[in-house]
């Protein structure tokens, strides 16, 4: 038997800086998630087919039109939309579905804190996970439009950390309000926030196709800020009334955070 | 017991844990010395597990004092956690990952370096027995396997203070047996051990010092033997008789002997006579004409001091 509790000990257990921690939660959701890597080709895949569906299929009827005074094939205008969905999708994913079986079922939380992480550490730890997979999904995406030619600036370069911004905020967001979840039928209220955003925060049509007062309420919506601050990038249109985007998804992020470490708080250190 | 003893691994004075109305721990003091296995007895909703949460530092403490390792638990939480081991209740193992990776992620939540973790994980897994298992997915494991996984998991940063809440329940006789092996070993190697458990066997076999708690109070506090000794008799005489009339007791019969034992327990099926010697009172017994059907002579145990001090009342 050579269980060495009294052997040499070379190193004493400690407690983990933030980035460290960080490290440690992604190493642990890679290992759990190697099994099942199929279940990223999915994520990948939906914004793709509706970019060939919508963007090329229905654009051919579409043909060019004008957005912010200059004139753009429909695919091109359609491209970044998704982008931005599916920076959006990726990341409720994993902050609702898969925050909320690693909290109430697989209690992956409560063995966490019997250790020297912190509930800090955890939102943190999930948060970088959901945008380490929302940011494959939209490098891959910005790939496929550059091969296709729906790119036509190099801000575009600057649409994968607007990707991740989208991907925090609505992680952020998501996890905090999945910790109020009491069982999975609760998700369909999520299905029930984000498909209408999907649909109608000028991801398909310019947000000029609204009357004033719904145009208003869409223009406030998170998904609609991360849609037009990515089709800004990549049709090179970007102002300073892009800054108005990001600093409300900052702020998404930051809020979400807090709120979500208030509530881990509350539930699992009682 | 209030004034701190130095060293002391746990040291709790007037410690209070409520949920909204309900005062779980009505202000308890403990202290625990270095290398003692020390056990919290008592029904279920005694307050155990809320002060063992306490302990653990994930539980914040509503009042009086806790210190752990000498450290405060709502400053110095993590620095607590890197120090000690927590085998939780209910197993709260990652099911999404291997035995294995179990252990080795576990680990690295310790801030331990990946190669001392990699040799730490292969001699736990010897440890407990899960060798031939490193490689299998958590659920398909049994609840044996999984509770010594559990316990495994709770050594991998070679703690100083192990905290055990019913470390062996629903276990099979087999599976308690090993457990219960592997924790005598570990206290040779001078792990302190803090248990909760309401099997009397359990806490007879392996602590030194134990407390026995109800209703959120420590009711009594010692050694097993000097439990027995002061709550108890040395032996117990069983009688057993037909189980009494529908509106019946067998009180009339226990009154009948009730000058031959100290105590005398009534039963619906038996008489229980706490008694100095047992066989004697039997004697006696049927000096007097009693015919019980059948008879049984024991020494005490810790289980008459558990159901003297906190009822025979069901607890939910």
């Amino acid at each position: 038997m050579a269980l060495t509790l009294t052997g040499v000990q070379r190193s004493t257990a400690r407690s983990l800086s933030a980035g460290e921690a960080t490290g440690m939660l992604l190493y642990r959701n890679f290992l759990a998630y190697r099994r099942a890597w199929y279940i990223f080709a999915t994520g990948f895949l939906e914004p793709l087919l509706y970019l060939f569906s919508i963007g090329v299929g229905v654009g051919a009827l579409v043909g060019d039109f004008t957005f912010n005074g200059q004139t753009v094939p429909y695919a091109e205008f359609v491209a970044p939309g998704m982008l931005a969905a599916s920076a959006m999708n990726g990341s409720v994913l994993d902050s609702t579905f898969n925050f909320f079986f690693k909290l109430k079922y697989n209690k992956l939380f409560d063995q966490m804190l019997a250790t020297p992480l912190t509930t800090l550490d955890i939102a943190r730890g999930e948060l970088s996970w959901s945008l380490l997979r929302g940011g494959t999904y939209s490098a891959g995406f910005l790939l496929v439009m550059l091969a296709m030619g729906l790119v036509s600036s190099w801000w575009a370069v600057l649409v994968v950390p607007a990707a991740l911004l989208i991907g925090a905020a609505f992680g952020a967001v998501c996890m905090a309000l999945t910790t109020w979840m009491r069982s999975w039928q609760d998700f369909e209220l999520v299905t029930l926030a984000t498909l209408p955003m999907f649909l109608f925060s000028a991801t398909f049509f310019p947000v000029s196709a609204y009357p004033g007062a719904v145009r208003w309420v869409v223009e406030a919506t998170p998904l609609y800020r991360g849609v037009v601050l990515c089709r800004e990038l990549t049709t090179g249109a970007v102002t300073w009334a892009s800054a108005v985007s990001v600093v409300y998804l900052l702020v998404m992020v930051v809020v979400g955070l807090l709120l979500c470490r208030r509530r881990l708080d509350s539930l699992l250190l009682t | 017991m209030t004034l701190s003893e130095p060293g002391s691994m746990i040291h709790a004075a007037d410690l209070r844990k409520s949920f909204g109305g309900f005062e779980a721990v009505r202000g308890i003091d403990v202290d625990v010395r270095p290398g003692e296995a020390f056990g919290f007895l008592g029904p279920n909703g005694a307050g155990k597990s809320s002060t063992m949460r306490m302990v653990a530092a994930v539980s914040p403490v509503s009042g009086g004092t806790l210190r752990i390792l000498g450290m405060d638990p709502a400053t110095d939480g993590p620095a607590i956690r890197a120090r000690i081991g927590v085998c939780p209740q209910e197993d709260t193992l990652d099911t999404e990952l291997t035995v294995w990776e179990n252990l080795f992620v576990y680990g690295r939540y310790f801030g331990l370096p990946k190669a001392e973790v990699r040799e730490k994980v292969e001699e736990l897994l010897e440890f407990v027995q899960l060798t031939d298992k490193a490689k299998a997915m958590v659920d398909d494991l049994s609840g044996g396997m999984k509770r010594r996984l559990t316990i495994a998991r709770s050594l991998v940063n070679s703690p100083e203070l192990l905290l055990l809440d019913e470390p062996t329940t629903g276990l099979d006789p087999q599976a308690r047996h090993v457990v219960w092996d592997r924790l005598f070993r570990l206290k040779q190697q001078g792990v302190t051990l803090v248990l909760t458990t309401h099997y009397m066997d359990e806490a007879e076999q392996l602590t030194d010092r134990l407390v026995v708690m109800d209703k959120g109070l420590i009711v009594a506090e010692g050694s097993p033997l000097a439990l027995i000794a002061e709550h108890s008799t040395r032996e117990v005489a069983e009688l057993r008789f037909p189980v009494a009339a529908e509106g019946g007791t067998h009180e009339p019969l226990a009154e009948s002997v009730a000058d031959l034992a100290e105590r005398v327990e009534v039963l619906p099926d038996r008489l229980l006579l706490y008694t100095h010697d047992g066989e004697e009172t039997m004697a006696k017994v049927h000096e007097r004409g009693l015919e019980p059907i059948a008879t049984l002579v024991r020494r005490s145990t810790l289980e008459d001091v558990f159901l003297r001090l906190t009822g025979r009342t069901l607890v939910d």
